[in-house]
């Protein structure tokens, strides 16, 4: 849902725009933790059982589930393995980052 | 496989924890958190002291959430949580999830003045420790909840850490709050399902979640939602839930208790262990196991 806020990044021009309280303004999209990645989740998705548990297991709500498949976010996913690791039936694999 | 077969989601779609965290890779806290405020929805306060997660949420004026979040000094999770209700209820809002969200350091040792206070008072807050098993966001340092044996910068391996992992659960347990529980990022079902019931509970509430931090534990950041359930089946961190103080009840029941060999096995922070370090563990954990057991029956 939050992905849906405003993705870019607040940068204030002077001192006169800052908020008096530290309040928060935006979200965190503007972040690409992608970049983060060196290995990157590759999913099969002809073998998936489509059981949700990659979907389940994200840390970093990578595993979006269009058209009732998983698909990753490679914007977002920091490449930490664990959907792959808790992959009943194994068909995701972790492949070398592509530049 | 059929195209009409449903992906089997088991927890609400809503999110409310953000991409774009600075959570390191297959951080446990971050998992913990996303599925409390699945339970817990949009009319809910954090209350943050220092911890991983008050630099996790990102930098002002940047928010990875869309709940309100309050960050507050190190040793007053609960007691911001208490004026943060007293406030809401001033204002007539009163059906606001008010949450404290600390660390174990937060928790179990800076912060535990307050917490008891509160749950003395019995505010009406529910307090949440993740437990990584010491102070993460300032390096590794040992905490009070850093098992027995465990290497962290400040128990380097020829100087390990002798004392056990303090009982936070039974102290809380002597406060008789209406309820407390236990829970682990391995379970999220059950993380739900009793972060649910808590919502409906007046008074204060706590949960301890046991969640893994590859960081700072020297293990792959695969295995962390492994290493949860492998704390789980092998006892060493039981999952059950106590309502004032007394009648345990344990919510995984473990049929055949594993050995905890391999989950040391996967962690840099044990492997200084000698077969003696770990016979000595496995007795300990063997024996709280055994505490647990009998306080679920009721002896
Ligand atoms: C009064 C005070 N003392 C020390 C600190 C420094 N400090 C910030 S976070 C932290 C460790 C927090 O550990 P824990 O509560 O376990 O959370 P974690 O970082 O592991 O998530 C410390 C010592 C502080 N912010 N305030
Ligand atoms: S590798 Fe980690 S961050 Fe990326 S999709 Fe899998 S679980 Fe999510
Ligand atoms: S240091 Fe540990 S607890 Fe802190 S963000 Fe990283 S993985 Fe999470
Ligand atoms: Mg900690």
């Amino acid at each position: 849902m939050s992905k849906k806020k405003d993705a870019a990044k607040i940068i204030f021009e002077s001192e006169k725009d800052v908020p008096i309280m530290p309040m928060s303004l935006g979200s965190m999209l503007f972040n690409k933790t992608g970049s983060w990645r060196n290995i990157r989740p590759e999913i099969r998705t002809a073998d998936c059982i489509r059981c949700g548990i990659c979907w389940k297991f994200c840390p970093d709500m990578s595993i979006l589930v269009e058209e009732e498949l998983p698909v990753v976010d490679y914007d977002f996913c920091k490449g930490c393995g664990i959907c792959a690791e808790e992959c009943p039936v194994k068909c995701i694999e972790m492949a070398e980052e592509r530049k | 496989m059929s195209q009409e077969k449903k992906m089997k989601l088991t927890l609400p779609v809503e999110e409310y924890v953000g991409s774009g965290n600075l959570a390191c890779q297959g951080c446990g806290a971050n998992l913990a958190l996303r599925y409390i405020l699945k339970a817990l929805g949009p009319k809910t306060v954090l209350c943050i002291p220092a911890c991983c997660w008050a630099v996790i949420d990102g930098p002002f004026p940047h928010s990875c959430m869309s709940v309100s979040i309050y960050h507050c000094a190190f040793e007053t999770a609960a007691s911001t949580a208490t004026g943060v209700k007293a406030g809401l209820d001033m204002l007539g809002d009163t059906d606001m999830n008010v949450v404290s969200w600390a660390g174990d350091g937060g928790t179990l040792d800076i912060g535990i003045q307050a917490l008891s206070g509160a749950a003395e008072r019995n505010d009406d807050i529910i307090y949440v420790c993740y437990d990584n098993e010491a102070y993460m966001n300032t390096g590794i340092q040992r905490s009070s909840a850093t098992p027995k044996g465990a290497w962290t910068t400040t128990t380097p391996v020829k100087f390990p850490k002798v004392e056990s992992k303090k009982d936070i659960d039974a102290i809380m347990a002597a406060h008789r709050i209406p309820y407390q529980a236990t829970a682990s990022i391995a379970y999220p079902e059950d993380l739900y399902k009793k972060m649910l019931k808590a919502k409906n509970i007046k008074g204060t509430r706590f949960f301890h979640i046991f969640a893994p931090c590859p960081t700072g534990w020297k293990s792959r950041p695969e295995d962390a939602v492994k290493l949860a359930r492998m704390a789980v089946q092998n006892c060493l961190f039981p999952l059950y839930e106590i309502e004032h103080g007394e009648n345990l009840a344990l919510n995984i029941k473990i049929q055949n208790k594993k050995p905890i060999d391999d989950y040391l096995k996967l962690q840099g922070r044990f492997r200084h262990l000698k077969p003696a370090d770990i016979q000595s563990m496995q007795e300990e954990v063997d024996r709280n196991w055994n505490r647990i057991l009998k306080k679920a029956q009721g002896c």
